[in-house]
């Protein structure tokens, strides 16, 4: 399903096999575990997430949910906290978006502070105007976060676009594009090791970065601080 | 600590002397002085802020706080009705930067409608996540609210990136670079008589602008006009 490495200080998450990595509960709750022992580790100070194969990920399991009673509203509501665990995430993270991302496999991958992507070959693609379903609201949050161009978001949400790793560089989707899957996952770690050379308390980055996506945070439930809870984190660290 | 000149109907805030321009009580104080005496002048039909010097602002008074949290807790609340009286000033704003703007400094330089700059030096730096801090939550509004382009804010506040004048223009911190310095001041003051010229009324300038930033106004304090009150401004205009 997925395996947690470490490099140093930066912590590797793979995606692993040559399927598609489509997200059903036991892919999810295998990378919500790898995601806690990242968040524990004290002296880890960077993530990177990558994929063997063709595929980031292509989505949620939707063979899993048609053979559920539950279905598709069941991953839909499994998947909220893993975005959520990311977006708290007490470290930097790098997405190397290896193959192709689509609907929630996309989701994870924008979930990252940093999207680096192989220009060669895989698209960016929210499918979801294809296959006939609406977004989830937090999906449509972390796109608003994320994807601030109206154009793009357009392009993205109502046209169903496929967008390569270039094309997603032009358009601020994604940093930096490479030009095959090792040279991303190289990239990628080589920018998680400046990010975690800085020295940043790690507490200090995921406050700030929860407070620059305040609504994707309350659409992913993470608990709100209120602004005499951040003022009192500001002065506690004087 | 500061003067405020005219020429013509274009108002001229200087930041004097070659020092860091910091914000202590007292230059927070001569600010709001200049500014309240800006607003009141009933022929004035724009500002422009300077600086003397290799400093915009670099940020908070340190030396008058030292090491107390008290003081620097004072100094981010007092700051506070300086951004809520640029973000109500009844007439256009253009910040003339000829030198680095930091931390509570990119506060004061971004709290304009108009941001000019020298191209050949100075930068725009936050350096709280560097320093440890979390951002004051104004802070974090006003950056949101300015930086809509992709991974500015990202850079800015998550990656405590130094942006020149170069990069900040195409990434939307700023609005015009200038190769040479001295070219900086004349052509805002340019640009604020064309924007006199069109004669618009002070208080709908004013109402526009604070429209165009609910969630800045409300975390400055600024009473935010019902829905009911702005229509009646815009009935009583027609």
């Amino acid at each position: 399903m997925c395996t947690l490495e470490k490099r140093g200080r930066v912590l590797i998450l793979t995606l692993t096999g040559s399927g598609e990595h489509r997200l059903g509960p036991d892919l999810i709750s295998s990378l919500r575990s790898a995601l806690a022992t990242a968040r524990s580790d004290p002296s880890a100070a960077a993530l990177v997430t990558a994929g063997e194969g063709r595929f980031f990920s292509n989505g949620l399991d939707l063979a899993w949910a048609k053979n559920s009673s539950e279905g598709l509203s069941t991953l839909v509501r499994l998947v909220k906290p893993l975005i959520a665990d990311l977006i708290s995430l007490p470290m930097p993270t790098v997405a190397a978006v290896t193959g192709h991302a689509a609907a929630a496999g996309m989701m994870i991958a924008v979930a990252h502070d940093y999207v680096y992507m192989r220009g060669d070959r895989g698209v960016l693609y929210m499918s979801e105007l294809d296959i006939g379903l609406p977004f989830p609201d937090y999906f449509m949050d972390l796109m608003q976060a994320k994807i601030t161009d109206p154009r793009t978001l357009r392009d993205v949400t109502l046209r169903a676009k496929k967008i390569t790793g270039t094309e997603a560089k032009e358009r601020g989707i994604v940093d930096k594009v490479c030009q095959s899957a090792s040279e991303v996952v190289a990239e990628a770690v080589k920018m998680a090791e400046e990010l975690a050379g800085r020295n940043w308390d790690k507490g200090v980055y995921a406050s700030i970065r929860m407070s620059v996506y305040p609504k994707l945070c309350k659409s992913l439930e993470i608990p709100e601080e209120s602004d005499e809870a951040v003022t009192k984190h500001f002065a506690s660290r004087l | 600590m500061c003067t405020l000149e005219r020429r013509g109907r274009v108002l001229i805030l200087t930041l004097t002397g070659s020092g860091e321009h910091r914000l202590g009580p007292d230059m927070i104080s001569s600010l709001r002085s200049a500014l309240a005496t800006a607003r009141s002048d009933p022929t004035a039909g724009a500002l422009v802020v300077t600086n003397e010097g290799r400093f915009f602002c670099n940020g908070f008074d340190l030396a008058w706080t030292g090491k107390s949290k008290a003081k620097l807790m004072t100094l981010v609340s007092l700051a506070k009705p300086v951004i809520a009286d640029l973000v109500s000033l009844p007439m256009p704003t253009i910040a003339a930067v000829t030198g680095h703007v930091a931390a509570a400094g990119v506060m004061l330089a971004l709290a304009h409608d108009y941001v000019y700059m020298r191209g050949d030096r100075g930068v725009f730096y936050c350096s709280e996540l560097d320093v440890g801090l979390p951002f004051p939550p104004y802070f974090m509004v006003l950056m949101r609210s300015k930086l809509t382009k992709p991974g500015t804010l990202r850079d800015l506040a998550l990656g405590a990136k130094k942006i020149n004048a170069i990069e900040g223009k195409e990434r939307g911190l700023v609005d015009k670079v200038f190769e040479s310095a001295s070219d900086v001041l004349p052509e805002a003051v340019k640009m604020a008589e064309q924007l006199t010229a069109r004669n618009w009324n002070g208080g709908v300038y004013a109402s526009i602008r604070m429209s165009m930033y609910p969630d800045l106004c409300r975390s400055v304090g600024l009473p935010q006009e019902s829905d009911e009150e702005v229509e009646k401004h815009f009935v009583s205009r027609l």
